[in-house]
């Protein structure tokens, strides 16, 4: 287990350097280089060709929509769009790349010198790209063997059904000056860019899928100096939660190494989501992948006349768009805050769109769901509840089907996999009971049983009421309206 | 230019070429007659003459996002050395990651 000092240790004596690198794999329907479908999660090898395998004689053919997904994601990160540009080979031997080289673009991005502003606690920081390039992605490796870590694989299997997804990789310069709260600007930012692809409808950005994938690096500074320090680059990091828990750990961990008056290696480490990272390969060699340019695929030139159609067509920037829902919401800045920082702010905004009033959305969202989600220990996207589920949930407290407790009752079972509200409360019988004369029965039934603290209530002891109320909820089973219970008890008791 | 063996062996390695102390010896010589072959067209390249990578005059080749058939698992699979599970089977990595 590596040395850890305390976070506030590690702020007091160094501050942090980040430089993060995003992946997007773009959702287009084919691939990059060939016609082979972009679809995740089918069987293995079953969406591959000649082009994508890397056969001999294969000649890749540039996918054009995914030339303008690049285009429009490098525009709406604020980045200067390169007139001319070109592939380059990458050229390393691992079994996931089948032509022994990753088509990329190395000395001219298609995107560059870009800027972002992400807001943590209310301070803005300012996040500069320093480029977004085109290149593919390489095929799936599953490590095979006793231990399922790779040092003790005995043999990998490979899918190439990924190699040569149209990907974006954003990386940023080295981002100074947010002291202690580095690890929430990282995810921040990230964030940032994930509304970002969403909006553009360039990606589906799911982390959990690998669709959206960061790399984070970091370094420590010692307080005072202007010197970088050696960074590290962790990967495996699958979630907006990951990100901030493994910088926060490897600040911890070089703080702990430098404090020691040792020396922090640049190298690859891997993300556990038990909450620890370990070292992978040593970069403290600089790697030669020999890129030149690709000479199967021409230039690209990107004219003014193309490059604006293309920022014509950009959506409303996430910063204005959350400035909009917020007076549209009527929320106050702490509410809204909460709904931001819970990563909640699409599902309430899609759940507002199914027709539910935005506080109690909000309310769902930040509160018994978030609960949820932290117990479960996922996004709150990942967690399987959608916007129209919860929409109809409240549509049914606001007619008086269910109770608050009985919608979370409802929210058990589409935890549990089912789907449709209204099914799930008749097929187990979960809506509120109406009639009044069971009501009445069960009231006269809760008072007969408990004679002393009925006659404490007759002699004006209101609050003891409370246990009468909560028997008759509970002979309900849940499924009574608290207030209505509460009218018949004090109508029997306090006529 | 003069191309040492040591050059030679260290492109092979990134290559992925074993070579031996004997064909190091033989290969340097010969790279070093096609390296000096190919920098006599720096020569005649005037300094307004741009670097040329593609020796077509075309940009933005395209191709519609369009999804066609893709082979079929049993032939992608055929010429494999090793398969299991629908997957290439190869050889445990130790020096990379995953
Ligand atoms: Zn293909």
């Amino acid at each position: 287990m590596d040395d850890l000092l305390t976070y506030g240790e590690a702020l007091e004596r160094f501050d942090p350097v980040l430089g993060l690198e995003v992946h997007v794999e773009l959702n287009t329907a084919s691939k990059m280089f060939c016609g082979c479908t972009n679809h995740f999660g089918s069987e293995p090898n079953t969406n591959t060709c000649p082009v994508c395998l890397g056969l001999p004689g294969s000649l890749p053919a540039l996918n054009g929509k995914a030339v303008e997904s690049a285009i429009r994601l490098g525009l709406a990160l604020g980045c200067s769009i390169a007139p001319r540009c070109r592939f380059a080979r990458k050229n390393y031997f691992y079994p996931d790349m089948t032509k022994d080289f990753q088509t990329s673009q190395y000395d001219e991005p298609i995107a560059f010198e870009g800027v972002v502003e992400v807001e943590v606690e209310g301070q803005t920081f300012r996040i500069e790209i320093e480029r977004a390039h085109m290149e593919e992605d390489a095929g799936k490796l599953v490590h095979q063997g006793t231990s399922g870590r790779i040092h003790g694989a005995d043999y990998s299997l490979v899918d190439y059904n990924r190699a040569g997804t149209p990907l974006v990789e954003i990386v940023t310069k080295p981002i100074r000056g947010t002291g202690t709260l580095a690890p929430q600007v990282a995810k921040a930012y990230v964030d940032y860019v994930r509304d970002t692809v969403l909006a553009l409808g360039v990606s589906d950005a799911k982390m959990e899928q690998g669709s959206l994938r960061c790399d984070a690096n970091v370094s420590l500074m010692p307080k005072g100096s202007d010197v970088l320090g050696t960074r590290t680059e962790t990967k495996n990091v699958n979630s907006l939660r990951s990100i901030e828990a493994a910088l926060t750990y490897e600040i911890r961990r070089q703080g702990a190494v430098l404090a020691e008056g040792g020396r922090v290696i640049q190298e690859t480490r891997m993300w556990h989501e038990e909450g620890y990272t370990t070292a992978g390969r040593s970069k403290e060699q600089a790697e030669d992948y020999r890129y030149f340019p690709e000479p199967d695929l021409v230039p690209i030139v990107a004219d003014a006349e193309w490059v604006e159609r293309l920022r014509a067509t950009l959506p409303e920037p996430p910063a204005e768009r959350r400035r909009r829902l917020q007076a549209d919401w009527g929320f106050t800045d702490l509410e809204f805050r909460d709904v931001v920082n819970g990563g909640a702010l699409d599902a309430v905004a899609d759940t507002v769109a199914a027709g539910c009033p935005p506080q109690a959305a909000r309310k769902w969202w930040t509160a018994e769901l978030a609960r949820r989600a932290n117990e479960a220990g996922v996004d709150l996207a990942a967690l399987g509840v959608t916007p129209t589920q919860v929409a109809r949930v409240q549509a049914l407290i606001d007619e008086g089907t269910l109770t608050d407790s009985l919608a979370r009752k409802v929210f058990d079972y589409l935890l549990a996999g089912e789907s449709d509200p209204d099914a799930i409360v008749a097929a187990h019988s979960l809506a509120v009971v109406s009639d009044e004369g069971a009501l009445s029965a069960a009231v006269d039934a809760a008072i007969a049983a408990d004679p002393g603290t009925a006659q404490r209530v007759r002699e004006g002891k209101v609050q003891a009421a409370g246990a009468l109320i909560g028997a008759v909820m509970k002979s309900m089973r849940g499924q009574a309206d608290a207030s209505r219970v509460r009218e018949l008890v004090m109508g029997r008791l306090q006529p | 230019m003069a191309l040492t063996p040591q050059d030679v062996r260290r492109l092979g390695a990134l290559a992925r070429i074993e070579l031996t102390d004997e064909e190091l010896d033989r290969l340097a010589p010969q790279l070093d007659v096609i390296l000096e072959a190919v920098a006599s067209v720096t020569e005649v390249a005037a300094d307004d003459i741009p670097p040329t990578s593609h020796a077509l005059p075309l940009t933005n080749v395209f191709r519609d996002d369009e999804v066609r058939p893709s082979l079929p698992q049993e032939a992608v699979l055929a010429a494999a050395p090793a398969t299991e599970d629908g997957r290439f089977r190869v050889p445990r990595i130790l020096t990379e990651e995953g």
